[in-house]
Order: C-alpha cells, then sequence, then structure tokens
C-alpha cells in the first residue's frame, strides 16, 4: 500500500550487537538482564562452594535450629535441621539450572535438525516427522513424566532428558515452520542455481531466519523446565540427595506451621530465576523485532496537529476557482522518525476540475501515493499533516472535525486500490462484500443484492450471479478489479481516486479496466484521480497530467502540451525513459568484438 | 493435472539475447525454471552444449552453476536480507571451489561490473534501493562467469528511470562478456529493447518465436498483434489511434468467430474472466 521508500544508506549493520544494543535500551529487559547476572551470580558461588566446601549445605547445627532472618553467620536463618538458608538457595541453583539446561539441549537436539530436514524436504519425511511430533505432543506430559519416575526413578538425568524430548515437538513445530516460510524464498532458488550444497543452503540461509523466534522459544522452554523440575521435587519426585529449590519448598512446606518464612526463599529464587528467562526472552524478541521498523525516536512536534491546522490568513480564505472540484493546496505531510520528521509529501499543490481525467505521475518516493490517501482521509494514525488544503466543493476538509470530514469525503470520493486481490477478504463471497456497504445505508437484502448484479453487469461482466456467489481466490485478477471498480462506483461518486488500478494486471486486461473506467466517467460524471506510474496509461485515459518528484509537484499540464511540449527536466527525463519503440535490437550475428566458441544450443 | 508448458520448442545461441514474452499463466516463468533445473519436466528435452540437461540430479546439476545463472524478479525476495553484499557475492564461488580469499577478491570487480560503489561489500542489502538490489543480483549472477543468464523478468519490479538504466546495464555487461540471456517479461517495450529473437507464449504455448524485429512489427500471430496493441504508448494522439485499432480488431474478431464463448481469457478452467 504505502510506496517502498528509497532507503537511507547508514552503515549501521543488523549483527547481534545491535541487537544488544537494542536489548539494553529496553528497560524491562535490563531488568531482566540484571535478574539473570544474579541468578547466573549464584550459580557460579554454588559450583565455587561444591567444590571449596561440598559438605556446608548440607551440614545442619541442631543447635541452632529455626533461627530468624538476621542473626549472625545466617543471613537468612536456619531451617528445621540448623542449615543455613541462604548457602542451601545458592547452592540449589547449581541443580535447577543443569536440569533446565539438559532439558533444552535435548529439545533442541531433537527439534532443530528434524524441524530443518522436515521443512525443507518435505513431502514422506515432513509427514512422517509431523506425525511422530504430533504423536508426543498428545501425551501428557507431567503423569508420562510421573510415570517414568516411579518406574525408572527420580535420577535427574533420566528426567530432564524425558522432559526434553516431551518439549522437542514445540521446537521442532516452530523450526518447521519458518523453514517452509524460507524455502520459498527467491534466495533459495538462487543459492539452489548457485550449486550451493542443502547442508550449506540450511546452516547458512535458512538457520538464519529461525535463529531469532528460536531465541525466544528457549527462554520460555527454559522457564517450564525450571518449573516441571520443581514441581516435580515439590511432590516428592525428585532427586532426594541433590539440593533442590523443589525440594526445600516441600521441606518448608511440611514445616510451615513451624515456620512460615521457609517456605518463601526458594520460592523468591525460583520467581527471580523464571522472570529472568521470560523478561530477556520478551525483550531479544522486541530486539529482534525493531530491526524491521524504523525506530520512531522522540517526535519534534511541530505546532501544527492532524486536525487542527491552524492557517497563517486567520479568517481569509484563499479564493478558489469555482470549477475546481478537487484541489490541494501547499499539502505537508510527514512522518515520525529516528531524527525527527520526514517529509514524504512537501507542498503539493493540484487541481482536478469536473469532468476531467487528472494523471498523478511519479515514481516510488514521489509521495504521489501519500497525497492520494491525504485526500481520501486514509493516512495512517502516525502520519501528520503539516500544513496546506484540501479544498472539496469550496470546504477546507483539513478544518473540519474528524467526523465531518469523514462524511465528506465518504460521500464524494470512491477508491480503487492497486491491488485487487489483497482488497477483497477472502472469507466472504463476492456478493456479501458488494451489498455490505449498500445495506449499510438502508438499502433491503434483495434491492442491494439486484443492484449489484446490475453493475457488474455494468462492468461488462457476463454472469453477475455466478460472480456473486464466488469467492476471491476463485476469480482472476482482472475480474476482481472490476468487482472492486463496481463496489466503489455504486456508491455513486463524484471523485474517484484510483491508485495504480493496472499495474498488477495483464496488459490486456488494462485496455479493458482503461476503457471501462473511461466509459463510467462519462456515464456517472465522475471526475477521475488516477495515481500511476506508467506514461502509457496517462496517455491513452487522462486529460491533465501533474507530475510528482520528491514530494512536490514540479509540473502540471493538459495532456496533448505536456506529451508535446514539457516543461520541467524531470518532465524530460520521465518521458526519455519510455521505451522508444523504434528501438529495435537487431538480429545477432556472429560476434566481432567477443571470441565465440562453438555454437551453443539450448533446444 | 494442470499443463503448465504444452510442447514448446525454442533455441538461444551463444551471445544472443532470446526475449520470452507473455500474460500471466503464459508459462514463461516455467520454461525459465525448467532451464534451471527449478522445475520438473514431464516430456521433451532441454539440451545444454549438446547434452541433456532436464533430469540430471541436483548432484550433477552442480557443474552447470558456473554455466547457466539466474536474474529473478524481485529484488527483494532474491537477496537474503540478512547478509552484507560481500557475502552474497561470495557465495557462488566458495560453493563452487574457489577460495576465500580470491572470492573477495573478485567481489571488487563483480561490483564494479555491476556499477556499484566499490564500499557496497560491507553493506546489508537491506540499506539499498530496489535498482541497487538488482545490481547486487546482477553482479551475483556474473559471479560464476556463466554462458547463459535466465533472466526473469529482472526490471519489472522497478520504476521507469530505473528500469531504462538496468537495461542498458544488461546490454552492456552482454557486449563486453558475451553472455546470451533467456530474457523473459510481460513487457513488450522492454522485450522489443534486449532481444535479439522473440518468442511470445500464450497459455502454456508458444505462438510465434523469429526476430525481434519481424515479431514486433510485422507480427504473424493474432495473440502478438493483440499484445502489441493493448501496450498504451505514450504519447495521446497515437494513443488514441491505436485504441481505436484495437477496438475495431476486437469487433472485427467478435463477428468472424461464430461462436460467443470464444474467451481468450482464463487458463485456469475454474476461473470466471
Amino acid at each position: 500500500m504505502s510506496e517502498s521508500v528509497e532507503l537511507a544508506t547508514t552503515n549501521e549493520e543488523w549483527d547481534s550487537s545491535s541487537t544488544l544494543r537494542s536489548l539494553l535500551r529496553n528497560p524491562l529487559a535490563c531488568v531482566g538482564l540484571a535478574l539473570m547476572l544474579l541468578v547466573l551470580g549464584a550459580l557460579v558461588a554454588a559450583i565455587v562452594i561444591g567444590w571449596v566446601s561440598p559438605h556446608a549445605a548440607i551440614t545442619g547445627d541442631l543447635r541452632n535450629t529455626r533461627a530468624p532472618v538476621g542473626t549472625a553467620g545466617h543471613l537468612l536463618g536456619t531451617d528445621l535441621a540448623g542449615r543455613d538458608v541462604l548457602l542451601r538457595v545458592i547452592v540449589a541453583t547449581r541443580a535447577t539450572m543443569f536440569s533446565a539446561l539438559l532439558a533444552l539441549v535435548v529439545a533442541i537436539g531433537l527439534g532443530v535438525p528434524a524441524g530443518l530436514v522436515a521443512g525443507y524436504y518435505g513431502r514422506w519425511i515432513d509427514l512422517a516427522l509431523d506425525w511422530i511430533a504430533s504423536l508426543v505432543m498428545s501425551l501428557p506430559a507431567l503423569v508420562l513424566l510421573m510415570a517414568i519416575i516411579t518406574s525408572l526413578g527420580t535420577s535427574m538425568w533420566i528426567t530432564m532428558t524425558s522432559l526434553g524430548a516431551m518439549m522437542a515437538p514445540s521446537v521442532f513445530r516452530l523450526v518447521r515452520s519458518q523453514v517452509i516460510a524460507v524455502r520459498r524464498e527467491l534466495y533459495i532458488d538462487a543459492a539452489i542455481v548457485s550449486g550451493l550444497h542443502d547442508a550449506r543452503i540450511l546452516t547458512r540461509h535458512v538457520l538464519r531466519v529461525v535463529r531469532g523466534p528460536l531465541i525466544l522459544m528457549v527462554s520460555l522452554l527454559a522457564a517450564a523446565a525450571v518449573m516441571v523440575q520443581t514441581g516435580l521435587d515439590f511432590i516428592g519426585l525428585g532427586d532426594p540427595s541433590t539440593i533442590t529449590w523443589g525440594g526445600m519448598l516441600n521441606e518448608g512446606f511440611a514445616g510451615m506451621s513451624a515456620d512460615p518464612y521457609l517456605f518463601a526463599w526458594p520460592g523468591l529464587a525460583m520467581s527471580i530465576t523464571i522472570a529472568a528467562f521470560l523478561l530477556v526472552a520478551n525483550g531479544t524478541r522486541d530486539a529482534l523485532q525493531a530491526h524491521e521498523r524504523p525506530e520512531t525516536g522522540r517526535r519534534q512536534r511541530s505546532e501544527a496537529h492532524t486536525l487542527e491546522v491552524v492557517s497563517g490568513a486567520g479568517g481569509a480564505e484563499p479564493s478558489v476557482p469555482p470549477e475546481a472540484l478537487l484541489a490541494v493546496r501547499n499539502l505537508t505531510v510527514a512522518y515520525p522518525s529516528a531524527t525527527g520528521l520526514n517529509d514524504v509529501v512537501r507542498g503539493a499543490t493540484l487541481e482536478l476540475t469536473r469532468g476531467s481525467t487528472l494523471g498523478l505521475v511519479g515514481e516510488s518516493g514521489s509521495g504521489k501515493t501519500q497525497t492520494a490517501f491525504a485526500v481520501l482521509d486514509l493516512l495512517p494514525p502516525n502520519a501528520e499533516v503539516l500544513s496546506g488544503e484540501i479544498w472539496l466543493d469550496g470546504v477546507d476538509l483539513l478544518r473540519l472535525g474528524r467526523k465531518q470530514r469523514e462524511r465528506r469525503v465518504r460521500e464524494a470520493i470512491a477508491y480503487v486500490p492497486q491491488e485487487p486481490m489483497s482488497n477483497l477478504d477472502p472469507a466472504f463471497t463476492i456478493g456479501y462484500q458488494l451489498t455490505e456497504p449498500l445495506r449499510h445505508r438502508g438499502a433491503s437484502r434483495r434491492a442491494a443484492r439486484e443492484r449489484s448484479a446490475e453493475l457488474l453487469r455494468h462492468m461488462g461482466i457476463d454472469s453477475p450471479e455466478r460472480v456473486m456467489k464466488a469467492y476471491p481466490h476463485q476469480i482472476s485478477g482482472g475480474m476482481a478489479q472490476r468487482v472492486l471498480i463496481a463496489g466503489a462506483v455504486s456508491l455513486e461518486p463524484r471523485i474517484l481516486i484510483a491508485d495504480e488500478p493496472t499495474t498488477a494486471l495483464d496488459v490486456t486486461v488494462q485496455c479493458d479496466i482503461l476503457d471501462l473506467l473511461r466509459r463510467l466517467q462519462d456515464e456517472f460524471d465522475m471526475s477521475v484521480l488516477l495515481v500511476t506510474h506508467n506514461l502509457g496509461v496517462v496517455a491513452d485515459l487522462c486529460s491533465d497530467v501533474s507530475v510528482m518528484r520528491a514530494g512536490r509537484v514540479v509540473e502540471s499540464a493538459p495532456v496533448l502540451d505536456f506529451f508535446a511540449r514539457p516543461r520541467h527536466e524531470y518532465s524530460r527525463k520521465l518521458l526519455e525513459s519510455v521505451p522508444d519503440e523504434n528501438q529495435i535490437r537487431p538480429a545477432y550475428r556472429d560476434a566481432d568484438e567477443i571470441d565465440s566458441p562453438a555454437e551453443r544450443g539450448l533446444r | 493435472m494442470l499443463i503448465a508448458v504444452d510442447h514448446v520448442s525454442l533455441d538461444v545461441r551463444a551471445h544472443e539475447t532470446v526475449g520470452l514474452v507473455g500474460e500471466s499463466g503464459s508459462g514463461k516463468t516455467t520454461v525459465g525454471r525448467a532451464v534451471l533445473g527449478l522445475a520438473p519436466v514431464a516430456s521433451g528435452a532441454i539440451v545444454y552444449d549438446g547434452s541433456p540437461i532436464h533430469h540430471l540430479s541436483r548432484a550433477r546439476r552442480r557443474p552447470l552453476a558456473s554455466r547457466i545463472q539466474v536474474v529473478f524478479q524481485d529484488p527483494f525476495s532474491s537477496l537474503n536480507p540478512a547478509m552484507c553484499v560481500e557475502d552474497i557475492l561470495v557465495e557462488p564461488l566458495l560453493a563452487n571451489g574457489v577460495s576465500a580469499t580470491e572470492g573477495r577478491a573478485r567481489v571488487g570487480r563483480l561490483l564494479d561490473q555491476a556499477g556499484l560503489p566499490a564500499n557496497s561489500g560491507r553493506r546489508h542489502v537491506r540499506e539499498f534501493s530496489g535498482g541497487q538490489r538488482q545490481r547486487v543480483a546482477i553482479a551475483r549472477a556474473l559471479a560464476l562467469e556463466p554462458e547463459l543468464i535466465v533472466c526473469d523478468e529482472p526490471v519489472s519490479a522497478l520504476d521507469l528511470s530505473t528500469q531504462d538504466r538496468i537495461l542498458q546495464l544488461f546490454i552492456e555487461i552482454q557486449q563486453s562478456t558475451g553472455v546470451a540471456y533467456l530474457f523473459i517479461s510481460h513487457d513488450l517495450a522492454v522485450i522489443r529493447q534486449i532481444s535479439h529473437r522473440v518468442a511470445v507464449m500464450k497459455q502454456g504455448r508458444l505462438v510465434e518465436f523469429g526476430s525481434c524485429e519481424q515479431v514486433t512489427l510485422r507480427p504473424a500471430d493474432a495473440f502478438t498483434e493483440e499484445l502489441l496493441l493493448a501496450s498504451p504508448v505514450a504519447d495521446p494522439l497515437r494513443q488514441r489511434d491505436r485504441r481505436r485499432r484495437r477496438l475495431e480488431r476486437s469487433q472485427g474478431s467478435i463477428l468472424s468467430h461464430a461462436s460467443a464463448s470464444m474467451n481468450p481469457g482464463s487458463p485456469n478452467p475454474e476461473e470466471i474472466k
């Protein structure tokens, strides 16, 4: 819908270091990172304690049981067996993190290769792997884990490996869907044509795309693994010889009447760990997505706001020629960007007189579509109209309140878009989509249907009833465009704004659509604003031309004058770019400048 | 079973451009993809330099990578957005046994051939405009110094002035390296500028194949004539005249065809045109 804007050539490279920078700008993610550091610190401490004094955490001083928080030498007190609580919480980090890591490694080790292979090769291997994944997903994980534990023992290795295997299908599904999306991309085809091996394509191209979502999923799975492990430990199915938070929770729960706070510390530790995972996961996802959108830095808001454009002339209104049905004066539209406001339309001025067809010509980035959208009141919410007037029927639309402006625009102006297929809802029949606006205006269902069928017939469609029963995917592009034009004229507009209506269509269909527009213009007494980059279409349909470049209208002229004597340099340049009919390449004669070996044939 | 390409025969000689023109659903892209080994061949043969290539496995096709290359239509999806330009250009070289150092040395030359600034190597693809990305795609195609490049609508997604420049680039490259093109497009004006010979396809079949001059000035087939008249020219008076001629032709053809259901339209029988 929006024009592809020429990208600024900055030197910013998208790689992991800039993702990290984006991450650090997100306050919640910073909290998550801080918590993560805390947890990792505890982990390191736990490992060190394990080497240095392995029995410290299990040695209890029975003379000092249930010491309260803040006792000398025991920051968080002691538990029912006189063991230091803080020490135990720290030491338990090791078992918890290790078990989460084990589960993750298994999940990724099974899920990623399976997803890559299934997504890339498809067919029977995809079928087989998908079936296995569905089977595993359908099993109740916790119940199965408990069964495994009761039959194979409480070893954390077995438990976590099984959990990893049960988490693998989620990873598989994610990777597979990403791979399928990427496989259709043309750069994969190009890599195949370049002779790359599949393994290389998978690692270099495909895996790159999967990286982002996978990191997110890994964090979530880690959190899940911690919770499952803790839960199992809590209900007594964990390994009793290892210190874990779940085990401590279990003890704390049992001794709750004696000391209610023993329960709190392992719970807090667990919360911190899971919060760390989740916050970092969210932050990473946001940071990765931020690269898809330009950053909106602090905007320097000008005085003029979209709805209240204050004209310097106060009450005195500039005179408007009465024949001009639609006049745009000095319109400026801007969007916020990292460096303030970015003008896409800079003081555009044009006029559409009654009964004429104005071709608004320009290349991508010229602002022609944005100007059309401004007239249609269809600009996105973050667009800012900084100045200008849009006169319709002697009223400046930009000075009206929102509802009033909407009403006037809807009454008088209709719109035909560029891509007919994307403007039809695939879930509803054509008939429904045509009749709905009519019924909204008060017509009965029958009347709306009859009117729509009549319009379709008018568009040159022979069997309108059949078309109305069809869904958008069952009709061709040309047909879809006729339907949209029918929809547009059904409300009997005085102005039709068509945004590149034939660009997506075949050239033979284009002719028919242009003929149709011409006919409709006569019959409905419509004025047409045609946004296009195709000068041939302008020559065919338009009575006047306005050329836009870099947000400004550089030339406006009647069509014959424009093509015969273009005044502006840019207009001349455009006309010169049109391929000349007389530029025909002569047949190839065997080369003089290039040495040609034996003739090669491609039959 | 949908027949996309139905008994099409054409040939491309060394150093020449064969333009393949048709509307959507004509099968022209499928022909291109079949030559590249990306579409399966049900019957018939594709012979390159005397040897059939249509049924080669991926492994046996690999040596062809240095002889047949491709430039696709969409400059935005034909280049991996996560890679920098240098990596994209070096990749086909690495895949064909060139060392990394030698590969990087060649990048400068490729950028120059494609008319890109010398410092483009470290920049990411997402920083470039459509026309510039297409130059990167062309540079990639040239990396292995192929004999034939299949160009699948390479300028269709570009602005008018950019289109002109990129077409000139294609012609220059052909003149300096002697590469042959199978140039696929729906735009006759573009085809006319670059092709030595033109093949016209309609609904999977080849309807005309001849020299550029003959096909575009004195077409033998009615469909070719229809295509020619349908593209509007940037001259209002001439266009008016062409329109009149086109309408006369279509009215004439309605009178001369007895059956009213003679519809030049949909390739898909389910579609309503």
